[in-house]
């Protein structure tokens, strides 16, 4: 059955026709135009379509679009604040840390998200968290000093 | 990164990549993404049988779908291609010859449709008998996978042998190995392994096809050599080069895969067939994994001979890489693992056999490393055993045998030229590094085992010797300039590199260099492939040779301007000016595109430059010996590894590495730092933990990444140190040599000889799982294990004392 649903993407308010079995990925993607969000694998295991649903970072291929309605979703294309990159995208730039790029909106989502909850974070937490997203060309070196260097603005942002 | 110092704007620094904001904004456009007017989708039938005849396709029911334009199969392609050997068929005509061979495509308005149709295309099939291993496939009573081979089109530098199962034979013979037998004190023979891999990039192959009514064919690909990918198709669809036209956008990744030609002319027919509108086919991961092309499984039959005091004597092995159900590609990685057996070594008397085989699995092709990464596994190890047997150490026997730059010739009796790089200081380097002979600190638990191994590799591009690349620059009014290299874009960085080569050689910010980011193959200049890491070094050539060019025709226009001769014309720092004379300046911007006098009459014109660069000194090897000169240069480095080893388990935990390439001239230290520690995760991940493991029947057990590892964040090594080394090649783009591939090939042997050194268990098949690890422990050294069980149990035994007596 095909329904209506509002979701709030990037700050902007969207409405969808979407099919009871369609994927939040699928929708974004094909029905909404936000192409930072990638698909490697299809079932949950590469992490590359991943997005901030509601303040937490989910794999829209696990999502039914259904099952987002009224949420707020925020996507690479919505991380930077008006033409200014936002710190982790700055500190990616910086260290090189982007490749083929293709796993680089899912690796920038998450990394926002877990910032955004704990600026703290240590090395081996950014591992362990991060290890839900795939980079095959192997860019994990260059991202580390990358969160690590904007985590110190996310702490800056959170004290302030 | 420690280098030798310079002074240079931007050559030898940390430049970040160009289209890194774009990437991080998610902006940058993948063929993945791309959209166009009317698209319709195609989805493929594959085969379920490993070895067969088609008796019959129905495609009825499958056209009664609603939203199915059309149903393709093989009859609607009657040609073969291929880039080295043209045994593929785009869907299967006849004959399917593995698990996964495409058979039909359908085609709809949705993708969903197209799935749809797709799973309502009938095929009756007549049962061939199957062979899956390309040692059985050796023997005469094995089925034949192309009984047509002798008719196939095939480069001057293969021999497919019609009548057997043979894609490629390759022999290189150098002095005479018998006799050298005899005068060796050392004799190690064995048998090594290596599985099938896949390339696993993260976008799937994918791409748009349309034909358009005036006979030209448009594709959008992911892919990494456009202009090969154009010129074999025009050669298969026997239409002119210029009316094909391959838009070459952002890609998610290639390490090979996507070198060549892959399916852009299905979708090109596709689209031909329905109703020229454009088509676009996405693979699935399972059809990436099932349908396409991997890396192909290595078998080694090798004997190595050393003299007393430890000179690598002779060397005889025999190769045979699997290559599934076509060799296409795989043809010319076992010619280049048969020419390049003898790594970093001078190796008198050699006698090498690499065969490309067909077996009934997925079809295989070009990797990362292509043929070295297989050659090193083996030959590295040699090393470490040999020294162990003659009682030398690692380091020594390999200072015996390098190949000494200006002195040696390579196994195909090519001379080591003298700029060719330091593999004696990559040596020392790794051992001062990693801390070679220094005591290692013992774990706490004792079922733990640190331990430090190391291996070098060299490698140059694998390319027709008359593989070659052009370049265009072309000056805007402000003085910008627009640079047009072919090179791919899947994530090498080569195209930052190349614009601040510009950017220096004119003394203008970087920011005023660009290569365009959506580019095609009728307005971007020829280059033959992006493979090989030859990017740099043949794209980087030619765009010194466009500046040359450019500069000559600025200089033209200069002496006019200031009425000196032309050798007084110097052009630096964004500006051109007379020497000795500095008060007669103009900045470049005021004669980028035609120099105005102040009377307003104007000289000149907008500045082009083209240059192009072939290597003149490459030639085939000869049919018998492999003897000539394949590459158009060497890269040489190496891995130093700290491990930790769990006896109990098998398990492997990279802790430490170190990596050293001499790359000749660092242009982008960012890039190199990038390859390098990327060589370094996918190195890992495919010796420790990758192998496609398919069934008694063919059938692919683990098509995803929950059966397929790859390397995640977790399994970073805590340190890694890089090192580049710059020993310039003179006809290297400013000395400098290709890195790409290097960086990967001696991360599996280096962890293995980690593990021998320590245990002296030794592995001879990739991956080094826990399971084989532990296996291998239990059945070479079970004294180790056993030693570790007390070892724990006493451990627990101590701890239970001290929590009882609290």
């Amino acid at each position: 059955m095909a329904r209506v649903i509002t979701l709030t993407v990037n700050g902007r308010k969207r409405v969808a026709n979407v099919e009871d079995n369609e994927l939040l990925l699928d929708v974004l993607r094909d029905k909404l135009g936000v192409k930072s969000v990638k698909a490697a694998c299809w079932r949950g295991e590469c992490g590359l379509c991943s997005a901030i649903l509601d303040g937490k970072a989910v794999k829209t291929c696990l999502i039914l679009a259904v099952e987002a309605e009224g949420s707020e979703i925020t996507t690479a294309e919505g991380i930077s604040e008006d033409d200014k990159l936002s710190p982790i995208q700055n500190a990616f730039v910086e260290y090189g840390a982007t490749q083929c790029g293709f796993c680089t909106p899912a690796f920038i989502v998450s990394a926002h998200s877990i910032l955004q909850k704990n600026p703290e974070i240590t090395e081996d937490e950014i591992k362990e968290k991060l290890s839900g997203v795939i980079c095959r060309c192997g860019t994990y070196n260059q991202m580390l000093p990358a969160i690590k260097k904007a985590s110190k603005e996310y702490r800056r942002s959170k004290s302030a | 990164m420690e280098t030798e110092a310079q002074s240079p704007k931007y050559i030898g620094r940390y430049v970040p990549q160009q289209d890194s904001t774009l990437k991080v904004t998610g902006t940058a456009t993948y063929t993945f993404d791309v959209e166009l007017p009317g698209m319709l989708y195609a989805k493929l039938v594959t085969s379920d049988r490993p070895h067969a005849k088609i008796v019959s396709i129905d495609t009825k029911e499958s056209e009664q779908v609603p939203g199915v334009v059309a149903v393709a199969t093989g009859k609607d392609f009657n040609f073969r291609i291929g880039i080295y050997v043209g045994d593929r068929d785009i869907l299967a005509f006849d004959t399917v010859r593995w698990i996964g061979h495409p058979i039909a495509a359908v085609i709809a308005e949705t993708l969903e449709a197209a799935e749809e149709g797709a799973s309502k295309v009938h095929v009756e099939y007549e049962d061939l008998p199957a062979v899956f291993d390309p040692r059985e496939a050796l023997k005469p009573e094995a089925p034949l996978l192309h009984p047509k081979l002798g008719e196939y089109r095939v480069s001057p530098a293969f021999k497919p042998i019609p009548g057997t199962n043979i894609a490629n034979r390759f022999k290189l013979q150098r002095g005479n190995v018998d006799r050298a037998f005899d005068e060796c004190s050392v004799i190690i023979e064995d048998n090594f392994s290596m599985p099938y891999v896949a390339h696993a990039f993260m976008e799937t192959q994918n791409c748009i096809g349309l034909y358009r009514r005036d006979g030209v064919i448009e594709v959008w690909s992911s892919l990494q050599s456009p202009f090969s990918a154009r010129y074999l198709m025009a050669q298969s669809l026997d239409i002119p080069v210029n009316n094909v036209i391959i838009h070459n956008t952002f890609c998610g990744g290639g390490f090979g895969g996507k070198a060549g030609l892959g399916w852009e002319p299905l979708v090109a027919m596709l689209s031909k067939k329905a109703g020229h509108k454009p088509v676009k086919l996405i693979l699935s991961r399972k059809e990436q994994f099932t349908s396409a092309a991997v890396r192909e499984a290595f078998y080694a039959h090798v004997k190595a001979g050393f003299s007393k005091d430890g000179k690598f004597l002779a060397y005889k092995a025999t190769f045979i890489m699997d290559c599934g159900g076509y060799g296409d590609y795989t043809v010319n990685v076992s010619r280049t693992a048969g020419y390049a057996a003898d790594g970093s070594y001078d190796i008198e008397n050699l006698d090498v056999e690499s065969l490309a085989v067909y077996t009934n699995k997925v079809p295989t092709t070009a990797m990362r490393g292509f043929g070295y990464p297989e050659g090193h596994w083996v030959l590295e190890q040699i090393m470490d055993r040999a020294a162990s047997k003659l009682g030398l150490d690692p380091v020594k026997i390999r200072l015996i045998n390098l190949v000494r730059p200006g002195e040696s010739s390579t196994g195909t009796g090519e001379r080591v030229r003298e700029d060719a790089g330091n593999p004696r200081k990559v040596l020392e380097t790794i051992v001062k590094e990693l801390g070679i002979g220094k005591e290692i600190d013992k774990p706490n638990e004792p079922w733990m085992v640190r331990a430090r191994g190391f291996a070098l590799n060299v490698k140059g591009p694998s390319q027709p010797p008359n593989a070659s690349g052009s370049a265009i620059m072309k000056f805007n009014e402000d003085g910008s300039i627009d640079l047009l290299v072919g090179t791919g874009s899947f994530g090498q960085g080569t195209t930052t590199a190349l614009c601040m080569i510009v950017a220096e050689e004119f003394g203008i910010p970087l920011e005023k260099v660009r290569v365009p980011f959506d580019r095609a193959t009728d307005s971007e200049a020829y280059t033959w492939q992006t493979v090989g890491s030859r990017g740099l070094f043949v794209d980087g050539n030619a765009t010194l040779s466009a500046i040359k060019d450019a500069k000559r025709r600025i200089v033209d226009v200069a002496k006019q301007v200031f009425r000196v001769p032309e050798e007084d014309v110097i052009i630096s720092e964004g500006k051109v000016s007379v020497k000795g004379r500095p008060w007669l300046s103009i900045k470049l911007s005021d004669i980028a595109a035609a120099y105005t006098y102040p009377e307003g009459n104007a000289i000149g014109g907008p500045i082009i430059g083209a240059g192009y660069w072939t290597s003149v000194l490459n030639t085939y090897l000869n049919p018998e010996t492999g003897q000539g000169i394949p590459s158009i240069f060497h890269t040489f480095g190496g891995t130093g590894v700290e491990i930790l080893l769990n006896l109990l388990t098998g398990e492997i935990i990279v802790e430490r590495a170190i990596q050293v390439e001499d790359v000749g001239r660092v242009i982008n230290r960012l890039g190199v730092e990038q390859q390098m520690d990327g060589g370094l995760v996918m190195g890992m991940s495919v010796s420790l933990w990758e192998k496609m493991q398919f069934d008694q029947q063919g059938w692919l057990l683990n098509p995803n990444f929950t059966g397929y590892y790859l390397a995640r964040f977790k399994d970073l090594p805590k340190e890694i140190k890089k090192v580049a080394l710059e020993t310039p090649q003179a006809d290297g783009p400013l000395g400098a040599r290709g890195v790409g591939e290097m960086v990967m090939i001696s991360v599996g042997p280096a962890i293995a000889n980690a593990i021998f050194n320590a245990t002296g268990v030794m592995l001879n098949h990739e991956p080094m799982t826990p399971e084989a690890v532990w296996n291998a422990l239990r059945e070479q050294k079970s004294e180790l294990l056993n030693e570790a069980i007390r070892g724990m149990k006493e451990h627990f035994r101590q701890t239970e004392e001290v929590m009882t007596k609290q």
